[in-house]
Formats: structure tokens, sequence, C-alpha cells
């Protein structure tokens, strides 16, 4: 039964994923890759990691729901009024991506893997919540600085004229260098 | 369901990705490619996990890592294509030229 849905839940985060560069529509790319998401967050329920699918389900759902905006706003070819390849240097890309497949495959394979330590613990998401708050804090506190890092450096890049543009380095420039004068006209 | 099954889908959608990433036109569908590929990671480190050393909890700590490396690669992928977008009008990586030379 287990194998079974394995079988399933693969072939489909494979084939959606194939999906995601071949559609004519990014829009239509990005609900496949959520259905990629989705399929590998249940190939994790498989693997009794409960907690940490719905975590990649419902994360990457919302994920996909964000970008499938960016993906209407940077779309090629919209609402297919301008036909166009969305590729470029295709056959080379395949190959590239058949021999790293079939490299990592053969390797996957081949390779005579560790035998299992022991049994799952009873309580597999304790297991996660005890890890991070303990043995793998270091880890949880490198993200969460990477996140600050990433909140601070998207806004610097996101905004179009910040302050400095407007009041100079030291923040004093009066009048601001405003494109358009505000004021009354006085 | 075996922990070479798990690391053949791995590579499968990691190769799917290197695929997107090398050959879309367009910056935001490269950056489906990266996310696919690390999609792949998802699933071997939760194969990982469950196969090799389960009392440990070293593979879903690695899964969580990826999952926000994934959601970091989308903040700053799109705020760099807006701020490249807005300065140089430019969607297309042929086009982001640049870094070149």
């Amino acid at each position: 039964m287990t194998t079974a849905l394995f079988a399933v839940f693969a072939v489909a985060a494979v084939l959606s994923g194939y999906a995601v560069f071949r559609v004519d529509s990014m829009a239509r790319a990005t609900f496949a890759l959520a259905l990629s998401f989705v399929a590998v967050g249940a190939v994790l329920l498989l693997l009794d990691l409960d907690y940490l699918g719905v975590v990649v389900v419902v994360m990457m759902v919302m994920e996909m729901a964000v970008m499938a905006v960016f993906m209407i706003m940077y779309m090629m070819n919209p609402a297919g009024l301008m036909p166009m390849s969305m590729w470029h240097d295709k056959s080379r890309a395949m190959t590239i991506a058949v021999g790293t497949f079939v490299v990592l495959a053969g390797g996957a394979l081949l390779v005579d893997w560790p035998e299992r330590q022991g049994p799952p613990p009873p309580d597999i998401t304790r297991q996660l919540g005890q890890g991070i708050m303990g043995t793998k804090m270091l880890v949880m506190m490198a993200v969460s600085a990477v996140i600050l890092v990433t909140i601070v450096g998207a806004l610097v890049l996101g905004a179009a004229r910040g302050r400095y543009d407007r009041l100079g380095d030291d923040l004093n420039d009066r009048p601001s260098r405003d494109p358009i004068p505000g004021g009354v006209g006085r | 369901m075996s922990l070479e099954a798990l690391l053949v889908l791995a590579a499968a959608l990691l190769a799917i990705g290197l695929y997107g990433a090398l050959s879309q036109q367009s910056i935001v569908m490269l950056m489906m490619g990266l996310e696919l590929m690390l999609n792949g990671l998802i699933v071997a480190a939760g194969g990982f996990w469950y196969y090799v050393a389960p009392q440990r909890p070293d593979g879903q700590v690695l899964v969580l890592v990826v999952v926000t490396v994934m959601t970091i690669e989308m903040a700053i992928g799109f705020a760099v294509q807006n701020a490249v977008f807005r300065s140089d009008e430019v969607e297309l990586t042929d086009e982001a030229t640049g870094l070149s030379g």
C-alpha cells in the first residue's frame, strides 16, 4: 500500500515538475510547481514525517500563490497574445540534466548505503522540536539571522526610492530631491 | 519504498529543476527551476532521516533548513528581479548582462 502510494506521489511530483517547463503559460507553470510540492509533502507524510509534510504542503501552496502574482507580472506571452519561445539552449540543457540524473541515480543505486540505526522515536515531531531547541539550536539561530537579513535585503532591493535618495546621505538635504516638488507652490 | 527509490526521485526532481534553470529565458522561470532542485533535496533529506538515522533529528532539521532556503531564494530572487527590471527593464536572462565582462 505504502509502495503504491509512493509510486503515485513520485510520478505526480516528477510529471508536474516537468510540466512546469512544458506548459506555455507561466501562471500554469506555478500551479504545476505547487502540485509537485504537494506530492513531495505527501511523500514526507509516507515517511511518518507528519509535521514536516504538512509544513511543506502549506508553506509551498502559499508560496506559489504569492509566486503566481509575480509570474503574471513578468509573464511572457500573456493570454497567448504574443506567442514566443520561452527557452534557450534547450538541447544542451537537456543533455546536462539527463547526465546529472544518470550520475545521481546511478550513485543512489550503486552506493552501499549504511544500515538503519534504530527505529524512529515514538513522537517524531517532538524529536524535531527537541532538536531545534537543543543540539541543533545553532542552526535555527543562523536561520533566523538569515531570514532577518532577507527581510532587510528584499526591502532595500524592492524600494524604488528611499529616504537617502530624497534627503541625501546625512538626511539633511532640504528641500528634498523629489521628481515632483511638493508643497503648495509658495 | 526504499532509500534508493527516494534518492532516484530526488535525482529526477533535481535534474528537471536543473533543466529548467538552464533552459528557461525568463528570470522568474529560472527561479522555478531552482525551487524544483531544492524540492529534490527535501525528498533526499527525508529519505536519509527515515532510512539511515531516524533516532537523530539531523534529517528533519535539514528539511526545515531547505524549506527556509526556498522561501529566502524566492524573496530575494523576486526582489533582485524587481530591482533589475526597474533599472534596466530586463526580464530575460540573456539581457541581464550587468555583471558580465
